[in-house]
Parts: structure tokens; C-alpha cells; sequence
């Protein structure tokens, strides 16, 4: 069941929009994370999607609009107001982002050896904890490096999870998996809500996935919404844009030759 | 007049690449101060990167400035014999050793080593996206990999360069024991007569600002990556590049102050 809408947004954006050079890429994107829900994101590749996960945790600057985690306004916060807020939020990276230079434990570790004064005994045994809750028992001496893509993907979850924040960012936790490991990030997220009742943000392009752990779904296209809500109502919509999206039908021929003839003026402009 | 625009976007280019050294050094030391994470975590850093950068390059520096040591008593020789002068050689390995070939050997040694591991190290982590793992952990880049890189290579440079000047004028003493008719306590005491306390220091000196110039441009190089593993190829090129042309301006700069505030003579 979705929270209320009565509950206080922790993530609030307001007409968010991000531009590379001259190129604009998000248009201004409105939306509400509610303390204890899980929203998904969907869209396509290029979409914007990804940019937009950058945006909410402060690593891509909006060229107008605002980001509020916790009524904070990552544009205007101080370095220290923004650290605070890094440390209640976990972000689990597509490919991972493991410190290479670190083992698995050590990556997990790291924030709380440098961000709690926990004896180093305590430290030990929160991994452990952490790398069992993600099926990596055993896995703390392995350097990343020698970790498969999904080994990888769950220790990354793990070391989001080590300061035991209150909002969880996940960029496309599925990807690039086999379906049966797929499914297992999938019970995984969805364990991880049951159990600590997180507020979760989570990028995906996989359908199957996005159905099945989400409360409420944000469609991006083109670096717009073009839908929102709650999972039915998204599964029903009417929208054109959405029903391409979900029943998986490729652009048509002659959008293609619009879109060949806008490259092809622009090159000349 | 293509080539005054020319000149002109490569001075401002030049201009604002020394700008984002500036940049970084004074963001590490800022960093470094008022450090935002732990201090002792921060010293072990420091330690791992001192050894791997300084203690890891001792015997590289030994064995080229022990070489260098002998290549500069046989040149000096060759030229002195013919002036009857054969005891001053001691006095030009030690100077030419102690002033300037110890601390640039040095330097360019651990450019070699150092300053291309830091840009590839930086590079990589910047493609692998953890540069920003780091970011949404709470740990700035420059406070966690970069601040401990300036103390170990402004301790650790000085250091090897000592190292360097004691090994070069060891070189020196093997061609003068051995071909220039010294002994090897007679080489020693002319060159603790030809040296003075200044020449040493200058040299080491100047090696605590090659230190920081090196870990400037190499870290400054390795952040400005651009996406792709072969990015991460062209920022190591250019950190080594960039680092020889760097220390040798500096060297000159340094060697022209010191001759001044000398006197000029």
C-alpha cells in the first residue's frame, strides 16, 4: 500500500533542469518522493533518467530549478550541511563504483571507519552483517576486481547500505543481468523494504522489475514526465507515449527521417 | 596575424592550466587544515602514498644517481686532467650532484613513478564513476586521495633527494678511487671542502616544490579525464609531459632567485 498523501516529501524537485553545454536535458521535471515508498523511474536509454538520479544526490549541478532532500536545497546547501545529507542517503552505482584500491570489506567499511568512531572489532562484524544481508557472506577479502557483475551490484547495495541511511538511490540495479540474478536484486530491494521501511529511488529500464518493486512509477521521455503515479495507473494509461514505452514498440520509420533530417540542418546551422 | 591568435589562446590556455594547479594545491592545503575527516586516518594515507612513492623509488634513485655520479667525475675528468687539475673533481661531482642533478634526477624519476600513477589512478577512478561514489559517501576526492598525496610527496621528495646527493657523490668517489688517484677518505674530505651548507639546502629546497608540483599536475590531470580508457592513456601522457616541462621552469626560476640573493657572483 502507497503512504498517504498527507506525508511529508523527503525528496521534493521542482521544475528541475539540467543542461550540458547548450544542449538542455531535462525540462524541468516536478515530482515527490514520500518518506517510505519506492518510486521507480523508467524511461529509455538517453532518456535523461540517469541525469536526473545525479541531480537528486547533488553529483550534477540543475541549471534552474531546485532538489530538496529533507527540505534542504542541494543548490544552495554548504559543503557541510551537504555532507550531512550524504550521510543518510546510500547510492548504488550501475557498474558498482567499488573503490578498486579497496577489498569488498574494505569498501564497505569505509564510511564507517571514516564517518563513525565505532572500534574497529564493531566495523568487522557490521560488514559481515552487511555483505550476509546481500548474499556476499564470506566475500570481504575478494578485491572488487575479482567479483562477477552482479557480485558486484550487491556489494555495491551493501556499502549503500552501511551507514543504515533513510533514502536509498539505485541506478539500473538490474541491468546487464541474467533474468534468475535479476530477479534476485529484485527480492533483495524488495526484502530491504520490507525490513527497514527505506525510502527508495530506483532508475530502471527493465519492465518486469519496475512492476514489481515499485509503489509509484515516474515515466521520463525526452527529459520530460510524460506519466505519473501509482503502478496501475501507469500500467492503464492511455498516453501514447506510455503505451510505446510499456508494450515495447520500436520508433516508427518516419520519426527516424525527421529525426535524420534535424541532425543533418542542425550539423549545417 | 593567425599566429598572434594563435599565441595568444595558448598563453591563456597556459595561464588557466596553471590556474587549476593553483586551484587544487590550494583546495588539498585548505583540505589539509581544516580537514573534514579523521586525522589519523588521514596520516595512514599519507603514510601508504609516502611509501609507495617514496620508499618504493629508493632504488631506482640509487642506482641512476650512483651512475650519474660516475658519469660526472669521468666527464669532469676528462676535461680537468688536461688542466693538471684532477682534484677538483671531487669538488664538481659534489656541487653539480648537490645543486642540480640530485633533486631533478630525483624529480623526474618519481614523475616517471608517481606523478603517472596519480593521473592514472584519479582517471580511472573518475571513468569507473568512483570519484562519485566518494561524493555520495561523504568523502571529497581532494581530502580523501589527493591532500595525503601532497604531504607524502613534499616529505618524501626532499628526502630522496638527500638520498640522491649522497649516492651521486658516492658515485663520483668510485672513479676517483678507482681511476682519479684518490683515496676514498681523501675524496670524502674534498668534497665536504667543496660543499657548503647552502648548496644541500637549495637543492632540497627546490625538491619540496618539485614535490608539490608533480602531485599537482598529476591529480589536476587525472580529474580532468574525459570518458574512456583511452582518456585515462592521454592524462598520463600528459602528466609526465607537463610535470618534466613544469619542474625544469621551476628549477631555473629557483637556480636564478638563489644565484641573486647571492649576489650575483
Amino acid at each position: 500500500m502507497a503512504p498517504s498523501d498527507s506525508q511529508d516529501p523527503v525528496i521534493s524537485v521542482r521544475d528541475l533542469r539540467v543542461r550540458f553545454g547548450d544542449r538542455e536535458v531535462l525540462h524541468g521535471l516536478t515530482f515527490e518522493v514520500r518518506r517510505g515508498e519506492t518510486l521507480v523511474v523508467i524511461g529509455g536509454s538517453g532518456s535523461g533518467k540517469s541525469t536526473m538520479l545525479r541531480a537528486l544526490v547533488g553529483l550534477e549541478k540543475p541549471s534552474s530549478g531546485e532538489v530538496r532532500i529533507k527540505g534542504v536545497d542541494l543548490s544552495t546547501a554548504s559543503a557541510r550541511e551537504m555532507d550531512a545529507i550524504r550521510k543518510r542517503i546510500g547510492l548504488a552505482f550501475q557498474g558498482g563504483a567499488l573503490i578498486g584500491s579497496l577489498s569488498v570489506g574494505g569498501n564497505i567499511a569505509l564510511q564507517l571507519l571514516e564517518h563513525t568512531t565505532l572500534e574497529r572489532s564493531t566495523i568487522d562484524v557490521m560488514v559481515r552483517i552487511k555483505l550476509e544481508q546481500v548474499g556476499l557472506s564470506g566475500f570481504e577479502r575478494y578485491s572488487p576486481s575479482q567479483l562477477s557483475g552482479g557480485m558486484r551490484k550487491r556489494a555495491a547495495f551493501a556499502r549503500a547500505m552501511a551507514l543504515d541511511p533513510e533514502i536509498l538511490f539505485f541506478d539500473e540495479p538490474s541491468a546487464g543481468l541474467d533474468p534468475i540474478t535479476a530477479a534476485g536484486i529484485d527480492d533483495l530491494i524488495l526484502s530491504l523494504k520490507k525490513a527497514y521501511g527505506l525510502t527508495m529511488v530506483v532508475v530502471t529500464h527493465e519492465l518486469a522489475s519496475a512492476f514489481l518493486i515499485a509503489d509509484r512509477m515516474v515515466l521520463i521521455d525526452h527529459g520530460s514526465i510524460a506519466a505519473m503515479g501509482p503502478v496501475e495507473e501507469v500500467r492503464n494509461s492511455k498516453d501514447p507515449r506510455v503505451r510505446q514505452f510499456l508494450d515495447r514498440i520500436a520508433d516508427s520509420t518516419q520519426e527516424d527521417v525527421v529525426d535524420h533530417m534535424r541532425i543533418f540542418t542542425e550539423g549545417i546551422r | 596575424m593567425r599566429w598572434v591568435e594563435g599565441v595568444g589562446a595558448t598563453t591563456e590556455r597556459s595561464v588557466a592550466y596553471v590556474g587549476g594547479l593553483a586551484e587544487v594545491s590550494a583546495n588539498a592545503l585548505r583540505l589539509l587544515i581544516r580537514s573534514p575527516l579523521k586525522r589519523s586516518r588521514m596520516l595512514d594515507r599519507a603514510i601508504h602514498e609516502a611509501m609507495a612513492a617514496g620508499v618504493g623509488a629508493i632504488p631506482i634513485i640509487s642506482l641512476v644517481t650512483l651512475f650519474v655520479g660516475v658519469i660526472i667525475a669521468l666527464q669532469g675528468a676528462y676535461e680537468l686532467q688536461r688542466l693538471g687539475a684532477m682534484q677538483l673533481v671531487a669538488g664538481l661531482v659534489a656541487i653539480a650532484i648537490t645543486r642540480e642533478l640530485g633533486p631533478l634526477i630525483t624529480a623526474i624519476v618519481v614523475i616517471g613513478r608517481s606523478g603517472s600513477a596519480f593521473a592514472a589512478e584519479i582517471g580511472t577512478m573518475r571513468v569507473t564513476e568512483e570519484l562519485d561514489a566518494l561524493k555520495t559517501m561523504a568523502l571529497d576526492p581532494v581530502a580523501f586521495l589527493v591532500a595525503p598525496k601532497f604531504i607524502a610527496m613534499a616529505v618524501m621528495l626532499p628526502c630522496l633527494a638527500i638520498l640522491a646527493d649522497l649516492l651521486g657523490i658516492l658515485g663520483g668517489s668510485l672513479f676517483g678511487t678507482i681511476g682519479g688517484g684518490y683515496t676514498f677518505g681523501g675524496y670524502m674530505l674534498a668534497t665536504r671542502d667543496a660543499l657548503q651548507l647552502r648548496d644541500i639546502t637549495s637543492g632540497v629546497i627546490k625538491s619540496v616544490v618539485f614535490g608539490i608540483a608533480i602531485t599537482a599536475v598529476g591529480c589536476h590531470e587525472g580529474f580532468s579525464t574525459g570518458a574512456g580508457a583511452e582518456e585515462v592513456g592521454r592524462s598520463t601522457t600528459s602528466a609526465v609531459v607537463i610535470s618534466i616541462l613544469l619542474v625544469i621552469a621551476i628549477d631555473l626560476i629557483f637556480t636564478g632567485l638563489f644565484y641573486l640573493a647571492r649576489g650575483g657572483n
